[in-house]
């Protein structure tokens, strides 16, 4: 704290030149690019919408609001009710097929720079309900940026969620487990089926999808 | 619930007033039910609900249950609570499909003749699913009850869209949980679950 | 409360549609209001918008695996929907359940009322504008959860009931953290009515708000809180003593004009007996197996596998095929925070249930809707919903 006191009185008198200068900036400056600085400040104040269609409902928006897992804490306390205003929808709850529509719009409704996330294993997937009155997945109707399993998902999984949805807006999406794992190649045939090797053009797909991920 | 002698003690009642309304008695498992004839349904509730011994003036639920394999196919059951004497009973109400009748005898197996059980192993997939055809086949009919019990408004509308069921007398009877312009009656027991495979490796390029 | 209008004035009715995605209707419930100036002339609401065709999914799976499903349909009070089944099927196959089951499922049961009452408390509030009821509520929602937790693994649907009893005892320091919970709770309830039981905006916005007489709530089939607020002291609890409820010593709260005020304290004053519940069954908790003792519906405990051939067999039957019903159909009912949940199996001898209907309290309930709210303004029947609380979840199934 003093040596750096006494770097500021030398910095005001003139006295430091050339490299020390240059250091005494870099320190306390944050130099950047402009869509960094705007990544950074999208991810950190995000509005999310009020959107609770069922069960997970009650786990987020509700309880991830709430004092005990704050969402506040990472710049998204305010909840806005019109998709207009909104920055990202947490699709949270099981998509009927009557909802579907409805749920398209508001995405529709939403402005760029927009985001989704589809909490817990029915908007992700269908979740257990594989049956007529359920899309098996939002994503058959609307592009989702994140996906959180659970059934519901505990709040501090949907923060973690949201984490990662923040770094990937900043720009570092963090890796799949293929890449975290260096498991590339390790997909699994049946063994003995009717498809026991793969036909030459999945091999070669799969190859190209190895070199893209590996890069 | 009102025990077995109870209960023929009403069925005994009913017959002096409506007749023929009452086609049998069962009191299973503590519960007693009585089978009535769909075209006198509404006399049989109304006597139960003013008749001055009765007076099962709640309705606590209305519902369809589908006997498939059994004819007559489709039960609509009406569970009466009586809550000055805590008792509860069910009346049920039989109905044929017409839409199948027009159809022709079904050709899946089953026991032959009368079998034992009402019920054999899971219907086979008839040819003619409720799916297809669905729009154009006759349906069942039977009166509502609507201005006896209007706790019956929505539970008929249920009814009428998971069954087909239509009720005779009632204001608004269109569909309630499905969208508008769904095609089928989806809880008919042959109507498929719907729902998607779940993709493994080995069959992934079996979906197309 | 209408004003009546200036002579000079033209009014024109106006039809709005409200939700199915608002902020203030509890779940995605769709109203289409007639509206003339502010005063609501004509309501209809639509629903299906969750629709998840839980029923139709129920009969294709075995027995124990309808139970996550059916705990899913309201989904705020999770227990009381296995409770409905569980206690249908168990009069099905004519199984008693053990003592301490009984008693076990009643505290699970209570404790989930309440977390139901906190969630309803915390969002009518929201709703009406008292923001910070929200946070001191489900505070008090996540000491339930907790607890949940540490007893199921779960916090919401939790799959802790099954046939003969519930799945597993619970476990070391449970009743410790309950009791302290169980302390605590009855101050917590004091604090909320001190907030708001006084509160005039609280009050001028429930007071005389979407009264619907007694014998027409009857007559649409609503129960539970609302019919009580009524001035009707029916309560299923006390009127059909089933599970271990005639042991224990607890008041139905009534209330006498019906209006949202009333409604209000009525669920408060149900918290305090809950917690009451909670504290007789805690304390009079019999020693004694879980679970019932029938191996042909109930998995025999994982100790015996290793041993016994039998259990293996049992094990193995059970978890594969599930058990078969004999032919049969019943209708069980059972309490909940929102009325009457019924449940109505219909057995074909198979391993798996021919139909599974449940009768919902909040599907009925909203009948009554349009009853609380023509006639008055549109703030008024955002109370009344509030107040009527409807979970969309059992609504739509």
């Amino acid at each position: 704290m003093r040596s750096r006191q006494l770097r500021s009185r030398d910095m005001l008198r003139g006295d430091l030149e050339g490299e020390d200068l240059e250091r005494y900036v870099e320190e306390r400056v944050v130099t950047t690019t402009l869509a960094k600085l705007q990544h950074w400040a999208q991810a950190n104040s995000m509005f999310p919408l009020t959107f609770g269609l069922a069960c997970c409902a009650i786990e987020a928006p509700i309880s991830i609001v709430t004092a005990r897992y704050d969402l506040a804490r990472f710049g998204a306390e305010a909840l806005r009710a019109s998709p207009r205003q909104a920055d990202f929808i947490i699709l949270s709850g099981r998509v009927s097929i009557k909802m579907a529509p409805v749920v398209r719009r508001l995405y529709d409704q939403m402005l760029e720079p927009k985001w989704a996330i589809s909490m817990g294993a029915c908007s992700s997937s269908g979740g257990m309900f594989s049956n007529y009155a359920v899309v098996q997945g939002a994503d058959k109707f609307m592009p989702i940026d994140l996906h959180i399993p659970g059934c519901p998902p505990r709040p501090e999984a949907v923060l973690y969620g949201f984490t990662k949805l923040q770094r990937k807006i900043m720009g570092n999406t963090d890796p799949g487990w293929r890449q975290r794992y260096n498991a590339a190649g390790t997909e699994e045939w049946a063994r003995g089926g009717p498809r026991s090797e793969p036909s030459p053009e999945e091999a070669a797909a799969y190859d190209a999808a190895r070199e893209l991920v590996r890069a | 619930m009102p025990d077995a002698p109870g209960l023929e003690l009403i069925r005994g009642e009913i017959e002096q007033n409506h007749p023929g309304a009452v086609l049998d008695t069962s009191f299973d498992r503590g519960q007693a039910a009585l089978v009535v004839d769909p075209e006198q349904v509404l006399g049989v509730l109304g006597w139960l609900r003013d008749a001055p011994g009765q007076g099962y003036r709640f309705l606590s639920s209305l519902h369809v249950a589908d006997y498939l394999p059994a004819e007559p196919r489709f039960g609509v059951h009406y569970e009466l609570l009586n809550r000055d004497r805590v008792e509860r009973v069910r009346v049920k109400a039989l109905l044929r499909d017409p839409g199948a009748l027009a159809a022709g005898p079904v050709t899946g197996e089953g026991p032959a003749g009368g079998a034992a059980a009402p019920f054999s192993a899971p219907p086979p997939r008839h040819p003619r699913s409720s799916v297809e055809g669905a729009a154009d086949d006759p349906l069942p009919v039977i009166d509502s009850c609507v201005e006896l019990f209007p706790t019956a408004e929505f539970q008929e509308r249920e009814a009428y869209d998971f069954f087909g069921i239509v009720f005779r007398g009632h204001p608004d009877l269109t569909r309630i949980l499905l969208p508008d312009d769904y095609v089928g009656w989806p809880q008919r027991r042959d109507f498929p679950v719907g729902g998607e495979p779940v993709l493994f490796t080995y069959n992934e390029h079996d979906r197309g | 409360m209408v004003e009546t209008l200036n002579d000079n004035t033209t009014t024109e009715v106006m039809t709005v549609n409200i939700g199915p995605h608002h902020p203030a209707t509890h779940g995605v419930l769709r109203l289409i209001v007639d509206l003339e100036g502010e005063v609501v002339r004509d309501l209809k609401p639509v629903i299906g918008y969750v629709h998840t065709g839980i029923e139709k999914s129920c009969e294709d799976k075995s027995y124990w695996k309808v139970i996550p499903f059916v705990e899913r349909m309201d989904y705020v009070s999770y227990f009381f929907q296995m409770e409905a089944f569980c206690g249908a099927v168990e009069r099905l196959v004519e199984l008693e359940i053990p003592e301490r089951a009984r008693y076990l499922r009643v505290i699970f049961l209570e404790l989930n009322r309440i977390h139901s009452h906190l969630v309803w408390l915390g969002t009518t509030a929201l709703d009406l504008g008292a923001i910070s009821m929200l946070w001191y509520c489900f505070r008090e929602r996540d000491r339930i959860l907790d607890l949940f937790e540490m007893a199921t693994g779960q916090r919401m649907h939790t799959r802790y009931f099954q046939v003969g009893g519930v799945i597993e005892d619970i476990p070391l320091g449970f009743e410790a953290k309950l009791r302290e919970f169980v302390a605590d709770m009855p101050v917590r309830v004091e604090q909320y009515q001190a907030l708001l039981d006084r509160n005039e905006i609280f009050l001028s916005r429930t007071k005389g708000v979407g009264i619907v007489p007694r014998e027409r709530l009857l007559e649409l089939g609503v129960t539970g809180p609302l019919l009580r607020a009524a001035g009707e002291p029916w309560d299923l609890r006390k009127a059909f003593d089933y599970l271990s409820y005639p042991d224990f010593d607890f008041k139905i709260p009534v209330g006498t004009v019906g209006d949202g005020y009333d409604r209000y304290r009525v669920r408060l004053a149900e918290m305090v007996e809950s917690v009451k519940i909670v504290e007789q069954a805690l304390g009079g908790l019999p020693e004694g197996p879980f679970i019932a003792d029938d191996r042909k519906y109930v998995l025999p405990p994982r100790s015996e596998l290793p041993t016994s051939m039998e259990s293996l067999i049992h094990h193995f039957k059970l978890v594969t095929e599930g058990y078969r019903v004999a032919p049969g159909e019943v209708y069980y009912a059972v309490e909940s925070p929102r009325g009457e949940l019924g449940c109505f199996v219909l057995a074909d001898g198979s391993a798996k249930p021919a139909r599974v209907h449940f009768r919902d309290p909040s599907f009925v309930n909203l009948q009554a809707f349009k009853d609380m709210s023509v006639g008055g303004y549109v703030a008024d029947m955002i109370a009344s919903l509030g107040m009527l609380d409807p979970i969309l979840g059992g609504v739509d199934r």
